[in-house]
């Protein structure tokens, strides 16, 4: 088996594996993600009415909405 | 007619402040939520006050959110937001007078969950008296590898009407300029790490088309033999189509001692030149059940736009031209500090728990091309400066917020 075959063959268990990827943090162990001290924005209102102070003075504007918050596990 | 042209200007930095709020919380609704897409948040109603003081103006706030389950699939959110706005900012105020207005926006967003993915729609309405704004959004989560990433997907389309006040403060007259549509495309990853450490990226592109100048506000050139101050003051004209990007990662971290300390950064580029850099920190606290404590600093800088300047050579120098403080090179720093209390830990009636809040921050800007041409002038009184010579403009603001949030 060349080379390039057998890199080829370890390169298909690998995306195969990822196919089947096992959480690492299992649901049972984010307590600690689950904590309110941990959410990106608990208060809605507030987190946009800041942002948007901002945006009034800055020429920069959006990307501010964290892409996530919490743990998915509540 | 100066006090006219002022009276409106302020009105129109309200409105495009607020067109870019509705956006946000769009943003904020949709993207504080993947984590935990697979169910819907708490049912809860919030009462919102907010006072901002700074550069000469003064704007409060006061808003109302109401969000409700109707099954374990579908629920209803409902946000009504009205703002106050007195003074006008510098460059408004180095021209006329100072003005009041008001604004009044709302908004209605249904969530569904199917699965692993959520769907959110919502509309936004905002109306004041020269401008009027709705939006229609679209987003959708899905949640995967085992619920430790959350992929999600926005879009939004708002159409704007521009106008512009010919009357007075009490008699106005509107004049309606033209319409403005703007498309803003989201796509973020939030990823738990560890059990103790959460990351997320978020990049958003906003595309805007139409009429986007600001009809108030002047630009200033150069006429030595004008009136007195050694220059005159222009309409400023913008190119009618912009598109931004701004891509931000950010990460937050549990600390060993029931504390938890964040991090995020940035990048902002435009096809008008802006390139913009936002750092920030945050540090949380909780003490006890009752009491979370809450520090944060930022940074901000920014260089300006390429049609910007404080000082054009003589008048129609070049095709479009600005002086919107907005556009100016400038760095901005904040500290803020809010609290937290949990009260009802037991639940009461129908409410489950309660959080009230206060939160302070003061935010200090400074501008290094834009220049304090209200203080600061071609006149004994205003100290003999030379056009392009005026101290450069600075000021500090405050920021107070108050919230009361009941859980059911």
């Amino acid at each position: 088996m060349s080379t390039v075959m057998k890199l080829g063959v370890i390169a298909a268990v690998l995306l195969l594996d990822a196919c089947s990827i096992q959480p690492w943090v299992k649901p049972y162990e984010r307590d600690r993600l689950a904590d309110p001290i941990m959410s990106w924005d608990r208060d809605v209102i507030s987190g946009a009415y800041v942002d948007h102070i901002y945006e009034s003075r800055e020429g920069s504007r959006g990307g501010t909405g964290a892409a996530g918050g919490g743990c998915g596990c509540n | 007619m100066a006090a006219v042209a002022t009276e409106a200007t302020a009105v129109f930095v309200m409105s495009k402040r607020f067109r870019i709020i509705r956006l946000g919380l769009v943003a904020t609704f949709l993207l504080a939520r993947p984590g935990g897409s697979a169910v819907l948040p708490d049912d809860r109603a919030d009462i919102f006050y907010s006072d901002y003081k700074g550069g000469g103006m003064d704007i409060t706030g006061e808003s109302v959110l109401v969000r409700k389950k109707f099954s374990e699939n579908f629920s209803v959110e409902a946000n009504y937001f009205i703002d106050k706005v007195s003074g006008a900012s510098i460059d408004v105020l180095s021209q006329a007078s100072v003005i009041k207005d008001e604004r009044k926006q709302k908004n209605i967003s249904l969530d569904y969950i199917h699965d692993k993915t959520q769907y959110n729609f919502s509309y936004t309405d905002s109306a004041e008296r020269d401008y009027t704004s709705n939006t229609l959004h679209f987003s959708l989560s899905q949640d995967m590898f085992g619920d430790l990433t959350t992929i999600t997907l926005g879009f939004s389309d708002s159409r704007d009407k521009v106008g512009e006040n010919d009357g007075s403060a009490f008699v106005p007259r509107v004049v309606w300029l033209g319409h403005a549509e703007s498309r803003t495309y989201q796509a973020g990853v939030s990823q738990i790490v560890t059990k103790s450490l959460i990351t997320g990226v978020t990049l958003e592109v906003i595309s805007d088309e139409g009429y986007l100048a600001n009809p108030y506000r002047s630009v200033r050139y150069l006429d030595l033999g004008g009136g007195g101050l050694g220059y005159g003051l222009a309409s400023q004209v913008y190119p009618n189509t912009h598109t931004s990007t701004a891509v931000e990662g950010r990460a937050k971290y549990y600390l060993p001692y029931r504390a938890a300390a964040s991090v995020s950064y940035r990048y902002f580029s435009d096809t008008w030149g802006v390139r913009g850099n936002t750092i920030e920190l945050g540090y949380t606290q909780p003490i006890s059940n009752l009491w979370i404590l809450e520090g944060r600093v930022r940074h901000y800088n920014q260089n300006h736009a390429t049609f910007y300047s404080d000082l054009f050579p003589f008048a129609g120098s070049q095709n479009f031209v600005a002086r919107d403080q907005d556009l100016a090179a400038q760095t901005n720093n904040t500290i803020g500090f809010k609290a937290t209390y949990a009260f009802l830990p037991d639940g009461w009636k129908i409410f489950k728990r309660g959080t009230a809040s206060l939160d302070v921050s003061h935010i200090q800007f400074k501008y290094d091309d834009f220049r304090n041409i209200k203080d600061y002038n071609d006149t004994p009184a205003g100290g003999n400066y030379a056009p392009g010579a005026e101290p450069l403009y600075s000021f500090g603001a405050t920021v107070y917020q108050i919230y009361l949030s009941m859980f059911f």
